[in-house]
């Protein structure tokens, strides 16, 4: 084992050298600094290429070239950019900050929904709704990134915020968006037909009932969760985590997570009381919001634990799990609270989705509005780039839980009298996640590539944004800095992949 | 799944609908399908009665159809009235845009007047110049870089896959490496760079470039193919009947791994396109004065608010064909892929029962 990852280590080293070599050639070719000089009409213009040529060893060969920035790039300095005359190190520092945030959110956001559509479309494959997740896959997939981003800007953006200028639906729109949404949930339900239409009526009201609870409680404009919704949503995660995990006749598990939500709702104006108190300190801050986190779960799980019985660990997991739902629910309310004051804020002015940058300039608030702010810029380029990894996740479970389905394990495990649902989370959604493994970081790759689109479209500063502008201004050193960043997380992503290949699948032995 | 030869019974047949519920169990109906066909006409029809496939296949190619004829390609006229570029004349044509800022004179064949498509189907931009012939041309565009990004991808890929898969030891490392080295970028970040250098009006050498670094994943999968294939019986029967290393290579692997190359390719087209287009909104692919889609989009996004068809149009193009490649590559997937079976819906099987149903009644009757 450490063999092997000694040697892939080295092995990825020499190919990162040598990427680097190449790409330093073709960006030496591609990037011309005394593009702008040839052009100017400055009677100095001679002086000042012979002084540029100078400044950047023009004089030397490529080679040379490389040897010295290479030499310089290893040692912890990967240059300064001649036009600006600021050190790269500084410049990257922020950029990877920026598409750091930009690029998990959306793949974390991707594989969730990614794998959970995937997964129900498989289980009811030949449906109505596979056949709809099947096409809009490929519709999302043959999308063009900046086309959808534009898209995003002018509806995401300028419509929603007009909405929320004036949030009113119209019964008609409500009834509407309420039917679609009880036949979509009854297509992924499925079953006979008087199921389906029980689902379909079922589906309608409750979306229904939501959306008039929202507009009658001008919810738009003051979100919020509150005590009474989150007894709502935390019986609905309770029961929901419980049925998936180990199903509703494991007592003990359903009692502990309904513990957990009950817990929730004692503590909800505690923790409150706790944030107000963090806030007039100025003390909020995502280490105490972790470490809160943290204790929330530790103490889900300990109430697993409590409730004893010869299977605790399956309670203490079903517990962990809801209470971490319950717990970011409390984080969402605490900053919903501060929606209507960043609306406010006279740098906003009632635009709250925004798209341009990572922060909208002067905006000063405490840390809640802050974050609010960030988040206001963070959802359409995440948006968009979801759209295209969701895709690519929901055809890979998909295919990979048909694939399960089919296996011999699955029919011995219902021959020998298992539930469906044991049979579908334990034997066949373990195994589906396994080849899921493999693609993970092979596709993060695929999305900085896709971020390289969204930061130029929405202005964000990023290393996209950085490696574009630079690679148009002909400075050579961020792009340089751009690509073996790049290529070194590949190489690592490929090197992780297959451990984790490994480590998950006991037949891979590794010996490569 | 067992290989069994089929046993056709001469006295049954295959037209009575007891046919099938005779006792030849699990795979009778797929070797009913397979009897005396070649694996070509077994996929050609899979392919053809693939609804999805022949759908988009009949789609893309009015499309290229369209693209092509109408501004015209070479040195071939087109039959649309106005050139690229472009635009009315007022003394000519008595106006300079035809519609108020220049919005499309196509009409629905729901709306009033009636289904027409006018002068200027697509709209104006703001100076008049003709939408409709500048989404084709960006069309041509976009299908010429596509096909030469196609067989460039494919020459390279089934070349290193082949070798690397044929030969393994020293050449297999030496060419898998190599493909590490181009894969560890995302496609976007070299093709920016290679649009750098590369990237002008012309799209062809553009093409060759991109072609040049979108071959890795076609190759790793010709590679696997081949390890396996080169186990496989029929190749050591040819070795030992004296076939060289590039007889076996192109008349004996090669069309066994057809199916992987032809899918992998489709799927490779299709995102090719994105690529391309991507590349031109960014400004490192095809510049003006030649017209690609991506570029059009970049050039008229400001506009959106105000002329939003500008937007739309080559939006849609770009769309339609990548989805349309895209269904292609999967009816061709489900065509190669043996292990594919049709399963038919529960109301299709009920049908079936009862048709059975009905030639059990009969056949008691007409014996009794």
């Amino acid at each position: 084992m450490l063999q092997f990852i000694v040697r892939r280590v080295l092995m990825g080293a020499l190919i990162l050298l040598l990427s680097s070599f190449l790409c330093f050639l073709m960006v030496d070719v591609a990037v011309d600094p005394l593009e702008d000089l040839y052009t100017s009409t400055d009677p100095d213009a001679a002086t000042l290429i012979q002084e540029r040529i100078e400044q950047l060893n023009l004089d030397r060969s490529s080679v040379e070239r490389y040897f010295m920035w290479a030499g310089a790039f290893i040692t912890g300095d990967p240059g300064t950019s001649w036009l600006t005359g600021r050190p790269v190190a500084e410049e990257l520092r922020g950029a990877v900050i920026g598409t750091v945030q930009l690029v998990t959110a959306a793949t974390f956001l991707s594989i969730f929904l990614g794998i959970g559509v995937g997964i129900v479309s498989a289980l009811r494959q030949y449906s109505g709704f596979d056949y709809l997740v099947v096409f809009f896959s490929f519709v999302l997939y043959s999308l063009p990134v900046f086309w959808v981003a534009v898209l995003l800007k002018q509806w995401g953006a300028i419509g929603f915020n007009d909405f929320l200028a004036d949030p009113f639906l119209s019964p008609i729109t409500i009834i509407v968006v309420a039917l679609v949404a009880g036949v979509l949930i009854s297509l992924a339900i499925a079953g006979p037909p008087r199921r389906r239409v029980i689902s379909i009526l079922g589906g309608a009201v409750a979306v229904g009932a939501m959306l008039f609870y929202l507009q009658g409680t001008g919810w738009w404009n003051e979100p919020h969760i509150g005590p009474e919704l989150l007894l709502l949503n935390g019986l609905a995660a309770g029961f929901g985590i419980t049925l998936l995990s180990t199903g509703l006749e494991h007592r003990r598990a359903l009692y502990s997570s309904l513990t957990v939500v009950g817990l929730t709702l004692v503590l909800y104006f505690p923790v409150n009381m706790l944030f107000d108190y963090l806030d007039g300190a100025q003390l909020t801050g995502w280490p105490i919001i972790v470490a809160l986190g943290v204790v929330t779960v530790a103490s889900g799980v300990l109430v697993g634990r409590l409730f004893g019985g010869p299977d605790w660990s399956q309670s203490a997991r079903t517990a962990g799990i809801v209470a971490a739902i319950m717990g970011a629910m409390v984080l969402l309310d605490r900053i919903m609270q501060f929606w209507p004051s960043y609306n406010a804020n006279s740098r906003i002015s009632g635009r709250p989705i925004r798209t341009f940058q990572e922060r909208t300039p002067g905006f000063e608030g405490n840390f809640w509005e802050v974050t609010l702010n960030t988040f206001g810029h963070l959802i359409l380029p995440t948006l968009a780039l979801m759209l295209i990894s969701f895709a690519t996740y929901t055809r890979f479970s998909r295919g990979s839980m048909l694939e399960v389905m089919n296996q011999d394990y699955m029919r011995t495990a219902r021959a020998k009298g298992l539930g469906e649902r044991t049979v579908i989370m334990r034997h066949g959604f373990r195994n589906t996640l396994i080849p899921l493994a493999t693609i993970v970081p092979v596709d993060i790759i695929t999305l900085l590539g896709g971020a390289l689109i969204t930061e130029r479209i929405f202005a964000r500063p990023g290393m996209g944004t950085m490696f574009l502008n630079n690679l148009e201004e002909n400075v050579m050193e961020p792009v340089m800095a751009y690509l073996v960043i790049v290529a070194a997380l590949a190489i690592l992503a490929n090197i992780v992949a297959d451990l984790l290949y490994a480590a998950l699948d006991p037949r891979i032995r590794v010996s490569a | 799944m067992s290989t069994r030869i089929p046993m056709v019974d001469p006295d049954r047949d295959p037209q009575d609908p007891l046919w099938e519920s005779s006792g030849d169990g699990e795979g009778a109906i797929e070797l009913r399908e397979a009897v005396g066909k070649s694996q070509g006409q077994i996929v050609r029809e899979r392919f053809l009665r693939h609804r999805g496939a022949m759908t988009a296949l009949v789609v893309l190619i009015a499309v290229i159809v369209l693209g092509f004829s109408s501004v015209g390609f070479w040195f071939v006229p087109g039959w649309w009235e106005w050139a690229p570029g472009e635009r009315p004349d007022p003394e000519l044509h008595g106006y300079r845009v035809f519609n108020e800022g220049g919005a499309p004179t196509i009409t629905m064949p729901w709306s009033e007047e009636g289904f027409g498509i006018g002068p200027h189907p697509f709209g104006q931009d703001d100076i008049g110049r003709d939408m409709f012939s500048m989404v084709m041309r960006g069309i041509q565009t976009s299908i010429i870089v596509v096909v030469i990004i196609g067989v460039v991808a494919t020459l390279l890929g089934v070349l290193v896959g082949a070798i690397a898969g044929f030969f393994r030891g020293a050449a297999d490392q030496v060419l898998m490496r190599i493909t590490d080295l181009v894969i560890t970028l995302p496609t976007i970040a070299l093709g920016a760079v290679l649009g750098a250098i590369f990237g002008a009006a012309d799209p062809v050498p553009l093409a060759l470039a991109i072609g040049a670094i979108t071959w890795t994943g076609l190759s790793r999968l010709v590679r696997a193919e081949f390890l396996s294939l080169r186990e496989r019986e029929f190749v050591d029967a040819a070795r030992v009947a004296g076939a060289s290393n590039l007889r076996i290579i192109f008349k004996h692997m090669l069309p066994n791994a057809m199916g992987v190359i032809i899918v992998s390719v489709t799927l490779t087209m299709s995102s090719a396109i994105l690529l391309e287009t991507s590349l031109s909104y960014l400004g490192f692919g095809i510049t003006l004065p030649n017209v690609s889609l991506g570029l059009l989009i970049s050039e008229y996004e400001t506009a959106f608010a105000t002329r939003p068809w500008l937007f739309w149009w080559p939006g849609l193009f770009i769309v339609l064909i990548a989805l349309t490649v895209n269904f292609i590559g999967d009816g061709l997937r489900d065509a190669f892929d043996p292990r594919q079976r049709r399963i038919p819906s529960v109301r299709k099987l009920a049908a079936a029962d009862r048709r059975l149903e009905r030639a059990r009644a009969n056949q008691t009757g007409a014996r009794q």
